[in-house]
């Protein structure tokens, strides 16, 4: 509604083919700890709103009334120790109640230990390799082919009419609800990023590291994500698909890969 | 000293001589050692800089205004977004400051000239060849660079021919801003009026000699980093290679270490910029004055230990996290004390709202906003959502462009009468501020939107989910670089305006309002009188 009113006030035509919807803000995702990263980050958020009414009112009721064509006459004053001496302290408390709970957070996005099952992703230019340890599943991961040819320049074909344009991908990643996932990064050539906004992780994946995240997904659905650190030409073209699936699901998923194997 | 008569006559008439205003034609400005043709020189080549920048911001803006490709290759948008952070970096936003500094530092502790006339010739002469050379780059087989500015391998080792310019233009750029700086270091150091001691100089003089201490400091650091590369590319080291034993995370360390002084580089001086006009416009001393030169102080030492919080997705260890996030967040706190001093300066002055207060004020509030955005980036779990987004996008314009910019532009009404001798048209200078606020905002607001909604940055087509707040930043930024020509017009008819007084403004103080407008070539050849000099303060 409101964006259609916006865009039609552009003047724009888009306004009839565009079916998403607007978001504004992070999403709170399908983990434990996605939900703990949203809060903290609205946390942060309120504390600069409140500080910003603070400073910013003072501010506009200054620059209301203290203006010279209102015939104000300017004060002598230039420093007072005590009002220093607030506004020093006032910040530091409030940084202490930020990174308080932000520290307990990061505690526990370290602690990976027994995870129930790993997955190895390797980023290449420009795919990712997936890689299920205690398994023998393993397959790339690559832009669907609805994308490769509506991305084109060119291509005649409108973005709009491609479902999930840019963030499909031929082979999801496919993972069972509940249980706890490790996944372990790295890379075949430059530096990757692997970023799914719904399961709060973002990991470099860096040739000769193996970096590690995890996650234990308490929904089922589809999410999605990009790659987020400039891996050259088509680095705007590696999206990841996460499916989680019912653990009923995901056995049949396993074995229909090693039937097909 | 000689009495003979005849030597003596020799002498006056050098002396004489030195009093003759500047050289004719091109040699005037090839082979000039005064401040203030430098300082203009400085001030024209980023102006320069700031348009070539800003036309490449056009082409990645043109390309994201809808889904889909419509004008460029990837490759090429690319090239893009890393040229486009290079010359804005490097060659608009660096010597704007330099710029400043040259024409204001002399007139303002009441020298007669940079300490070192030479090799200030030298520091700007030098910028044009970096420059060239950079932007020659995109004329090569491959095309220009590709990797982002940060310049992170193993990507930034695919560059083709253009990588052993890159790496010589990032080193001439860095030996004239050490150049720049250490100039400026020795000026204020031992050229000051006789009675001006370090704590009574002006705002603007002691962010910059914070400034040039950081510069100093950090440019030796990048130099060195991307040596390594260079060695990397062609003499078979292995210094980030996984693959002989090196790290690619190193290159970010040292990157970082240099880059985040390097953000401070170009913030403190539009503090200074702000901390001059803010008093004149509200007739009323600046709050705080020692405490705002120990706040510059402690940002510029903390902004040593955080280089890190770029680095929170590299797979650090906790303690390491969490060290970074805490130093980060401490730079809250002297940032803090800045904006509320500029807050108290205009509480209960006497305020008049001239383009540069304007200015100025929209600094206060928009950098403000980026400041905000930078302490939520702090907080480590949130940044790893925000990072390498859009979000990240917004925040860093919003300090750089209605921060540094902004400062840079007020400073220059500010101080464009003292340097023409004409007052500006005020009219269009409103005009000017009121579309470059309107616009910016339009431009960047939209990306923290997109940013927490899941579109990452240096992308050359997104989701269709997107496309709306990106048509909206689009319009935004064609809006705001079409205003930018309203001020190559107030400067192309600057000396057409009323003649300005030696004072300029009625709230003003400070040397360089005692000296004639505009300027004449050669001002304080003898040191100002204690007593003026004095006055100037009170
Ligand atoms: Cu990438
Ligand atoms: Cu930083």
């Amino acid at each position: 509604m409101i964006r259609n009113t916006i865009l039609s006030l552009l003047g724009l035509s888009l306004a009839g083919t565009a079916k998403a919807d607007w978001a504004l803000n992070m999403p709170k995702g399908i983990t434990d700890l996605s939900l703990e990263t949203y809060n903290l980050h609205m946390m942060v958020f309120w504390w600069c709103v409140a500080i910003g009414i603070v400073v910013f009112g003072v501010m506009i009721i200054s620059l209301i009334k203290h203006r010279k064509s209102k015939g104000a006459e300017s004060a002598t004053f230039s420093h007072s120790t005590t009002a220093e001496i607030i506004w020093t302290a006032i910040p530091v408390i409030i940084l202490i109640l930020i990174s308080v709970p932000t520290a307990e957070t990061m505690v526990k996005l370290e602690d990976s230990r027994n995870p129930d099952m790993s997955i190895v992703i390797t980023g290449y230019q420009w795919k990712w390799h997936y890689k299920y340890q205690d398994s023998d599943i393993e397959f790339f991961s690559s832009l669907a082919r609805s994308s490769v040819e509506a991305r084109r320049k060119e291509s005649g074909v409108d973005p709009f009419s491609v479902e999930n344009y840019l963030l499909d991908v031929d082979n999801p990643v496919v993972v069972p609800r509940g249980a706890k996932v490790r996944l372990l990064f790295t890379s075949n050539d430059v530096i990757h990023s692997w970023w799914v906004v719904g399961l709060a992780i973002k990991k470099d994946a860096i040739p000769g590291i193996v970096n590690e995240a995890w996650f234990r997904a308490n929904e089922t659905g589809t999410y999605r994500g990009q790659c987020a650190e400039l891996c050259g030409k088509d680095h705007g073209y590696m999206p990841i698909v996460v499916e989680v699936v019912e653990p009923e699901a995901y056995a049949a998923w396993v074995n229909s890969h090693d039937a097909e194997q | 000293m000689n009495t003979d008569v005849s030597n003596a006559h020799d002498e006056h008439h050098d002396a004489d001589h030195d009093d003759h205003g500047p050289d004719k034609g091109i040699g005037r400005w090839l082979f000039s050692t005064n401040h203030k043709d430098i300082g203009t020189m400085y001030l024209i080549f980023s102006l320069t800089m700031f348009f070539i920048g800003g036309a490449m911001a056009m082409v990645i803006r043109s390309e994201l205004a809808i889904p889909g490709l419509q004008f460029v290759h990837p490759e090429f948008f690319n090239q893009m977004t890393t040229m486009h952070a290079l010359i804005m970096v490097f060659g608009a936003v660096m010597p704007a400051f330099v710029g400043l500094a040259n024409w204001m530092i002399p007139l303002m502790i009441g020298a007669p000239d940079m300490a070192l006339p030479r090799m200030n010739n030298w520091s700007f002469w030098i910028l044009p060849v970096a420059f060239g050379i950079l932007l020659s780059t995109l004329f090569m087989p491959g095309g220009s660079p590709a990797g982002g500015w940060t310049m992170y391998p193993p990507l930034v080792l695919q560059t083709g021919d253009a990588f052993p310019f890159l790496i010589f233009s990032v080193h001439l750029m860095g030996i004239s801003s050490i150049m720049g700086a250490i100039n400026i270091i020795v000026t204020v150091i031992n050229m000051r009026a006789p009675d001006m001691s370090l704590l009574k100089m002006p705002m603007f003089v002691w962010t910059w000699l914070i400034t040039a201490y950081l510069l100093i400091a950090v440019m030796p650091v990048l130099a060195g980093a991307v040596t390594m590369l260079l060695t990397d590319q062609f003499f078979g080291t292995s210094f980030f290679l996984a693959a002989g034993g090196g790290d690619p995370v190193m290159f970010q360390h040292i990157f970082w270490f240099f880059g985040h002084p390097e953000v401070y580089i170009m913030i403190l001086p539009a503090f200074g910029v702000v901390s001059e006009i803010i008093p004149t416009f509200a007739r009323k001393k600046l709050f705080g004055h020692d405490s705002m030169v120990y706040a510059a102080s402690c940002i510029a030492f903390l902004s040593f230990i955080v280089w890190a919080h770029h680095m929170f997705t590299v797979g650090m260890p906790l303690t390491g996290q969490l060290f970074f996030m805490f130093a980060t967040m401490l730079i809250a706190v002297p940032t803090g004390v800045k904006i509320f001093n500029w807050v108290a300066t205009m509480w209960r002055g006497s305020m008049t709202f001239e383009t540069p207060m304007l200015f100025s004020l929209a600094f206060v509030f928009l950098f403000t906003i980026g400041g905000f955005s930078g302490l939520m980036l702090a907080v480590a779990p949130a940044d790893v959502q925000y990072h390498d987004t859009y979000f990240v996008v917004a925040h860093f314009h919003y300090v750089l462009v209605p921060g540094s910019v902004f400062a840079i532009m007020a400073g220059a009404y500010y101080w464009l009468p003292k340097w023409t001798g004409h007052m500006y048209n005020e009219t269009v200078g409103k005009l000017h501020f009121w579309s470059s606020t309107i616009f910016v905002n339009l431009t960047f607001f939209p990306m923290h939107f997109l940013g927490l909604a899941g579109m990452p940055r240096r992308i050359p087509d997104y989701s269709t989910q997107f496309s709306d707040f990106n048509t909206i930043a689009s319009i935004g930024a064609i809006g705001f670089g079409l205003s930018q020509l309203i001020f190559v017009w107030v400067i192309l008819t600057a000396k057409q305006g009323p003649k300005a007084t030696d004072r300029v403004w009625e709230g003003s103080h400070g040397l360089e309002w005692t000296v004639p407008s505009p300027a004449p070539y050669h001002t304080f050849e003898t040191p100002p009188q204690a007593r003026i000099a004095n006055e100037a303060f009170e």
